[in-house]
């Protein structure tokens, strides 16, 4: 069986990072495993983890009265997630759920977030990683609204 | 250039304002042969004509298969009939999707919304064993689960995903939470996919700004432009290349396309203007 800093080598997200980093990082991590239906975050409640998926999907989602749960994406087997424990007020902006039984490493962001007070050179590059993750989430949500198949007309079709 | 008649065989919704005709020469000889990828000039009488991708089998001798959107006054006219009535058929036109470039390489067919109705004939081709792929994965986004193409043919080949025919990842840019496949826009599974770009070849076929982002993917990935085919869509009217009304820089993509590869093209795809 893979240690905790073993898996979180393999990971491309920690690809390149200090070991001495990542053997914190691993220090504050553990497997979990959430059944399909659970909740992993609601919104507004305390961030205090991440997560990075190792099998399942998970749904992203916002209840809208009225309507029910509207899933805005879903996340797959090697993706992370969850970057509200970051930035203030560490509230989760969304609802996270398991689709199916997801097995997951969940990281203590708060134990993270107070070790990147003190040291910066690991929290620059946290920012930095999770930052990349932010930009591309930001451009397929632009690509998202842009609803570019509404816009598209019959293949090869001008509809005279 | 003269319609030749062909018989509405069947007439199948495939979701609101989108269905499929399959006709049938009225003669009794064999529809001419055609090419993945190429294309027809259907004929409603009074109303119009426009140009429609084959998205039938190639394999199939004798009819073809068209997936429209009633959008215009020709396809509404086309959406109107039944089976039993008959239109005017000009073609097959254009080239088609290089299936030589396919043989041992690892496949990659990207396909948005109605964009998958031009690459099933290639899709057939492929799993009907025409050349020898290495891999062969369909990436299909579409707008919601209610307008995905071809859904039992989808959950086939989904379910035959084991015996290493397809690999199929299809995902919804939005769905209530009924839907248990992927939501997100079609790139995010691109981007998380295994692609060894030097062995891959991509065939594209979508909205233009769907196929903008995926080819910036693709080339992040190391695919090179060489490699890289996507299907066009432009004004065509005589399907010829006589009229001039489907030029797009140096090309007529009814007689150069409808598909061309990305590394001759891409001076021409980036400029705003055309």
């Amino acid at each position: 069986m893979k240690s905790m800093a073993q898996l979180l080598h393999e990971h491309p997200f920690f690809n390149g990072m200090n070991e001495s980093h990542l053997d914190f990082i691993a220090g504050c991590g553990e497997n979990h495993i959430y059944n399909a239906g659970e909740y992993i975050a609601r919104e507004n409640e305390p961030a205090d983890h991440f997560f990075l998926i190792r099998d399942g999907q998970v749904a992203v989602e916002c209840f809208v009265p009225n309507y029910g749960a509207l899933c805005l994406q879903t996340l797959h087997n090697g993706d992370i997630f969850g970057w509200s424990w970051l930035f203030p007020p560490y509230l989760w902006t969304f609802d996270a759920r398991a689709v199916d039984e997801v097995h997951a490493i969940r990281l203590d962001g708060k134990c993270l977030r107070e070790k990147c007070e003190t040291d910066t050179e690991m929290g620059y590059e946290l920012v930095k990683r999770f930052s990349r993750i932010v930009t591309q989430r930001l451009r397929a949500t632009r690509m998202q609204l842009m609803d570019v198949y509404s816009l598209q007309r019959p293949p090869l079709d001008r509809g005279q | 250039m003269i319609p030749t008649l062909f018989r509405i065989d069947e007439r199948r919704e495939e979701y609101t304002g989108t269905f499929t005709l399959q006709i049938r020469p009225e003669s009794t000889n064999r529809p001419a042969p055609f090419a993945p990828g190429q294309f027809n000039m259907l004929y409603a009488f009074g109303a119009g004509e426009v140009p429609i991708s084959m998205s039938g089998s190639p394999a199939d001798d004798d009819s073809y298969a068209h997936t429209i959107r009633s959008h215009g006054l020709a396809t509404q006219a086309l959406a109107r009939l039944k089976p039993g009535e008959v239109i005017g058929v000009r073609g097959p036109f254009g080239c088609g999707w290089p299936l030589e470039a396919a043989a041992g390489r690892e496949i990659l067919i990207i396909a948005g919304g109605l964009g998958l109705a031009p690459l099933r004939p290639l899709v057939y081709s492929l799993l009907g064993g025409c050349q020898r792929a290495a891999r062969v994965r369909l990436f299909y986004g579409a707008r919601r689960p209610q307008e995905l193409l071809y859904r039992r043919e989808l959950e086939r080949w989904e379910s035959e995903h084991g015996k290493g025919n397809l690999e199929l990842t299809v995902t919804v840019d939005q769905a209530d939470s009924g839907w248990r496949g992927r939501v997100g826009v079609i790139t995010q599974p691109l981007e998380a996919a295994h692609i060894d770009g030097q062995c891959t070849v991509a065939f594209l076929c979508g909205p233009e700004v769907m196929m903008r982002f995926c080819i910036q993917t693709l080339l992040g990935k190391g695919v090179p432009e060489s490699a890289i085919y996507l299907s066009m869509e432009r004004n065509m009217k005589c399907a010829t290349g006589l009229c001039g009304h489907c030029q797009w820089g140096p090309n007529f993509v009814c007689k150069d396309g409808p598909v061309f590869r990305y590394g001759s093209v891409q001076s021409w795809f980036n400029l705003r203007a055309l």
